[in-house]
């Protein structure tokens, strides 16, 4: 066990120097991509993902088109310098197409697909490094991205993911951490306190599952607050930026 | 957990899942939806109030109103593109979220004959149009899906030859008396709604309308007329010009193009038609143009 990083030392610190329930630095940007609807970049430490999302257009083939509401489409690239490991997987790999799957089962009951029928929308994950919690990173950054595009979403998802190590929980797991530590991704949408996501790869006890749950959804509603602050930003930006030619209404009760 | 207790509900700006108001007093517009008696926010935007009907309009990307889908309306002048020829009707790409539908009861046969309801019709559309022509046409009817369905029936409808397309955000084309006009230099234009710019060698007046001279034949014909050198070196001109002012985001009308022709031809260099995308160039265009209107 000599060689073995510590997880956790006696002074509560992490092996990158965090305590316990410490995020990593977020950092979100949402400059326009090319010809994307919207697009993201979120980056959770060293972990960075980008977001591209096209749409609604008229779906590639006519079997995706559903009659009452849009087709989510989502691509995942994990690109091969991502990891220390050069190594290159291709698209139809099984655990990329499972892993796309998830984020889409993340986002079909928060985006109001029954607004654009017979059409799709188009999200393509760019995971460009990789050190731990990539599956939060591309949620968090899917989201951002949906909504520059201006698509109709009920609320954000924000997912974290939450490891423990003996009896202690831990926020935001690097790699190190995650390949020691049983651990889960979870999904939320912060306001309503619903979980859109749950995985888990690992084996873990029963009881620690509950506190790691509510600390991961704790930590969720910190994140949302700051991709908020985010959007809030680049929109007043954007608003600014127009000379105010929109003049917002404002709403009271009484009248 | 409610992070939006501290957020004030009669801020301008709002973002997805924020309420913005009870509904019991307002009625829910765009860009929102209903959640326990409260209208919520579902796209971050500006908040905007018509009498009692709240909605929030999307402020996206570039310059904020970079609208990269169209929303079709009816009566609106399109630039389109075939996609598919199914049962009785094509299918449009005309930039918006759906194809469009172009039946073929709704276009011109050539020489202007009735429609026979015939099978053989049916079997000759890809003689009128295929996969991957151009063609002009106007909205005929927006279906309840957002879909939409188009008419070619005007002689100044159909398919589109002798000359090039020009992509813009749709954002840029104005609804106008005409979108139809010459420039001077002896290119014609097709402004369409969705953003799609038609330029084209100049169509001789009395070849027009099905006066004499106009060959009915020619409507679908797939093969372009000679067009001299001098032409085909207006057509790129205007395109580049456009592609220079629409990268600005100057709205396109006929006056502007026209304006912006004739200082092109004032420069020095104005035989080279590259040389007005050089940045030095574009920036010059753009400040004269922008001064003249």
């Amino acid at each position: 066990m000599g060689s073995r990083v510590e997880i956790l030392n006696d002074g509560g610190y992490r092996s990158d120097g965090r305590r316990q329930y410490e995020l990593r630095d977020i950092l979100i940007d949402l400059t326009p991509q090319g010809s994307a609807d919207g697009s993201a970049q979120v980056s959770h430490g060293l972990t960075t993902v980008l977001v591209n999302v096209f749409g609604p257009r008229e779906p590639r083939l006519r079997s995706q088109s559903l009659h009452d509401r849009a087709n989510i489409n989502v691509e995942v690239l994990i690109a091969p310098f991502s990891t220390s490991e050069h190594r290159k997987r291709n698209r139809g790999d099984k655990r990329i197409l499972e892993f796309a799957a998830s984020i889409r089962e993340t986002f079909e009951p928060v985006i109001l697909t029954n607004l654009y029928p017979r059409s799709q929308i188009d999200i393509y994950v760019q995971i460009l490094q990789q050190d731990g919690g990539v599956l939060q990173t591309c949620i968090n950054a899917t989201t951002l991205a949906l909504v520059t595009a201006g698509i109709a979403v009920k609320d954000y998802v924000a997912a974290v993911t939450c490891g423990v190590h003996s009896t202690s929980p831990l926020l935001d797991l690097t790699n190190i951490e995650e390949s020691d530590l049983p651990h889960l991704t979870l999904a939320t949408i912060p306001r309503t306190g619903k979980v859109t996501l749950v995985t888990m790869e690992t084996r873990l006890h029963i009881d620690r599952f509950e506190a790691m749950m509510r600390l991961a959804k704790d930590a969720g509603a910190v994140v949302a607050q700051e991709m908020k602050v985010a959007v809030k930003t680049r929109t007043e930006d954007l608003v600014k930026s127009m000379g105010g030619a929109t003049e917002g209404a404002k709403l009271t009760e009484e009248e | 957990m409610d992070l939006d207790e501290d957020e004030d509900s009669t801020s301008r700006i709002t973002s997805p899942g924020e309420s913005i108001i009870s509904s019991q007093a307002f009625m829910r517009g765009h860009g929102t939806y209903l959640e326990k008696d409260q209208v919520v926010s579902s796209v971050a935007g500006t908040i905007e109030r018509v009498n009692r009907l709240v909605s929030v309009k999307a402020i996206r990307a570039r310059k904020g109103i970079f609208c990269v889908t169209y929303i079709p309306e009816v009566g609106d002048l399109v630039v389109g593109r075939v996609t598919e020829v199914a049962a009785r009707r094509w299918k449009v790409h005309i930039n918006a979220r759906q194809d469009s539908v172009l039946m073929l009861g709704s276009v011109n046969l050539p020489g202007g004959i009735q429609r026979r309801k015939l099978e053989s019709d049916e079997l000759q559309m890809r003689t009128f149009f295929e996969e991957g022509d151009l063609l002009v046409a106007e909205i005929q009817q927006i279906m309840g899906d957002g879909g939409s369905s188009l008419h070619t029936r005007s002689l100044k409808y159909g398919k589109l030859r002798n000359g090039m397309l020009e992509i813009v955000p749709s954002a840029l084309v104005r609804r106008l008396k005409s979108h139809f006009f010459s420039l001077p230099c002896g290119v014609d234009i097709i402004l369409g709604l969705n953003g799609f710019i038609w330029i084209m060698k100049h169509v001789k007046d009395h070849e027009q309308l099905g006066e004499q001279g106009f060959d009915a034949e020619a409507v679908y014909s797939n093969q372009n007329d000679d067009i001299d050198q001098a032409t085909r070196g207006s057509i790129a001109r205007t395109a580049n010009i456009i592609r220079v002012l629409s990268k600005a985001f100057v709205p396109l009308t006929d006056a502007i193009l026209a304006d912006a022709y004739e200082w092109f031809m004032e420069q020095e260099g104005s035989s080279d038609v590259k040389s007005i995308l050089n940045d030095e160039m574009a920036d010059q265009l753009v400040a004269a143009v922008t001064a003249r209107a």
